[in-house]
């Protein structure tokens, strides 16, 4: 029983951390990388710390929980509907990528979180060419997945050093 | 350093060539794409208007109420300098000219984008 409560206050904890971590993303316009790929409008994608923070230290089910609950609120608070089916197909395909590779492979957690970002940018431009039924969006992907790498590599290495830091702290005993 | 090398030899090689196929195909657009005729408009998957990219020109796209994007065209480019959308993305973007090339406002539904060939609808010229 008690242990049942800390879990959701834990969970509740890593959702409002998300929450602010995206907010804290749609201030950061990543404006440094744009000169040279000429796209604007890229994130981080921090929130995705918190997401990778779950998945290693609690579990699938609630790293599903914890990104579908932010999606929803941080759609609510800072979006549209637009913005959460954007949210939605890019946490999707992002997430499964994560959790497949995580399952299969021994790669390492940079790596995944690079998957994940290059996931989250493809199942964006998927919807954006499915809303605007514009072709063209698609020459955007090469850009986009190059922004995906570099943005990977920034969360994975924030999300292994917060992996480090509270590696001491049991929660559950 | 070298032990993190050869641990993750796999993804690193793995990436590296998701890294150098992206550099590759935006070289490959960059090349195939010319230089374009005309700037469509389209709101909402249709298309709205047509411009021809060679005369200098601002016009407001406003298709719904409080809801505009200042269109400019000058020296053969096309680009967005003003918005009424809270991201303020399609401003940012830059000015476009090649074929194929587009500037998105999601939150006005708007898109415009370049073509060689102009197309049947002809609302301004």
């Amino acid at each position: 029983m008690k242990k049942e409560i800390k879990i959701i206050a834990f969970l509740a904890i890593l959702i409002a951390l998300a929450l602010v971590l995206s907010y804290v993303d749609s201030l950061i316009v990543v404006s440094f990388v744009v000169p040279i790929i000429r796209l604007p409008g890229i994130k981080l994608g921090l929130a995705n710390i918190a997401i990778i923070y779950t998945l290693y230290k609690m579990g699938i089910k609630e790293a599903i929980l914890v990104s579908l609950v932010r999606l929803v609120l941080s759609s609510i608070l800072f979006g549209s509907i637009t913005t959460f089916l954007y949210g939605l197909c890019g946490a999707i395909l992002s997430l499964s990528v994560m959790i497949i590779l995580k399952k299969l492979t021994s790669f390492s957690l940079v790596a995944i979180s690079i998957f994940g970002s290059i996931m989250h940018n493809i199942g964006q431009i998927i919807v954006a060419i499915f809303i605007m039924s514009t072709k063209e969006i698609g020459l955007y992907l090469p850009v986009l997945v190059i922004s995906g790498i570099i943005c990977g590599i920034a969360v994975g290495i924030l999300s292994y050093l917060t992996l480090k830091y509270t590696k001491n702290i049991t929660l559950f005993n | 350093m070298k032990k993190i090398l050869k641990k993750h030899k796999i993804e690193i090689i793995i990436i590296t060539c998701i890294l150098l196929v992206s550099i590759l195909a935006i070289i490959i657009i960059n090349l195939l794409s010319n230089k374009g005729r005309y700037v469509v408009v389209i709101y909402n998957q249709k298309e709205q208007a047509s411009y021809a990219l060679d005369k200098d020109i601002e016009v407001d796209l406003t298709y719904e109420e409080n809801h505009y994007n200042k269109l400019v065209i000058k020296d053969g480019k096309a680009s967005i300098v003003e918005a009424s959308c809270p991201d303020k993305i399609c401003v940012k973007t830059y000015s476009i000219s090649k074929v194929g090339e587009t500037i998105v406002c999601l939150p006005n539904k708007v898109v415009i984008k370049i073509v060689g060939q102009k197309t049947d609808v002809d609302v301004v010229t």
